[in-house]
């Protein structure tokens, strides 16, 4: 009777989901453990174990895990999303920043009248007409941009398309204020 | 050699096919990228998750597909995954200069006899804004 190799039982998630032998020096049993096999079977399915093997390969030993953690993130929004993935979940950030410093805009407006108002006494001075026309000029310069993520309010997947005008990520933020 | 390929069958040396899955989306005059995409998610993948969408919904998904591949060819440790976090982080910054910024608003709404330099001047002080909100607990 032929012999056979006793089986591995420390099989990594990526090996097992591979079919082959778990060596001592995978690349992938650090980072996908054997109870975790739905880790590796997302990032397989989006980049492929040899895609992911050549990433982790490029980069040094004490990065792995954040890149795998990375990918996995990926995977994970590219699965939930097959249309936009992770480009999805930017373009939602920066529309709620724009939001934000529009609210934060007008919050500061309020609060440099109310500093004019005390120290003339008397509303719609010379600073709250300034303060009024900066604003003006940068709610402008927000709307030319909100108006590129205006046809949906919501974050429907794969029902409309054209919902993200992807030329501008990334948009820079600069202190407007 | 069929020079009307996509630039995939181009970049994988075959044929190009009347329905090839990626010549919409590949055109010849742009190798890159189809090289960048298929160095992160490799041709076979992309064909697949281009085959399970709707045709009119394929053109936004290659090229955000394109867009993280680039992100991930700069920064193969987190790729986009690092531009979420920086804009997170910047989103939690705006919100806490908010909420300060409206702590300020109720208390001058509350003491409009309040002095007004020492107010001005504290716009943006973390702890000035502490001692603003315990007027109105």
């Amino acid at each position: 009777m032929r012999s056979h190799e006793p089986r591995s039982t420390s099989s990594c998630a990526a090996c097992k989901l591979l079919k082959r032998r778990c060596s001592p020096t995978c690349i992938f049993a650090p980072y996908f453990r054997s109870d975790e096999p739905k880790k590796f079977t997302k990032v397989h399915k989006v980049f492929g174990a040899s895609n992911v093997s050549k990433i982790l390969i490029e980069v040094p030993e004490e990065q792995r895990e954040d890149t795998v953690n990375s990918l996995v993130y990926e995977a994970e929004a590219r699965l939930r999303d097959p249309v936009y993935g992770c480009i999805g979940a930017i373009a939602l950030l920066q529309r709620k920043m724009i939001e934000l410093q529009h609210d934060l805009a007008l919050a500061r407006a309020r609060l440099a009248r109310y500093a004019a108002n005390y120290s003339t006494g008397v509303a719609g001075t010379e600073l709250d007409r300034l303060t009024m026309t900066g604003l003006g000029e940068f709610l402008v310069a927000c709307g030319g941009f909100m108006d590129s993520f205006n046809q949906s309010s919501s974050y429907q997947v794969n029902q409309d398309a054209h919902m993200y005008d992807l030329t501008q990520i990334p948009y820079v933020y600069h202190d407007q204020l | 050699m069929n020079p009307g390929r996509c630039a995939a069958c181009r970049y994988l040396r075959r044929r190009c096919p009347p329905d090839c899955i990626f010549s919409p989306y590949f055109p010849p005059n742009n190798p890159q990228r189809f090289v960048s995409i298929h160095r992160i998610y490799g041709a076979s993948n992309v064909a697949k998750l281009l085959q399970q969408l709707p045709s009119h919904l394929r053109t936004q998904a290659a090229d955000s597909l394109y867009l993280e591949a680039q992100y991930r060819i700069e920064d193969p440790v987190y790729g986009c995954v690092g531009l979420i976090s920086l804009l997170q982080q910047q989103i939690h910054d705006v919100e806490r200069q908010l909420a300060m910024t409206q702590a300020e608003i109720a208390f001058r709404a509350r003491h409009p006899q309040a002095v007004e330099s020492n107010l001005l001047n504290n716009v943006g002080n973390p702890s000035f804004s502490n001692q603003a909100s315990s007027w109105f607990m």
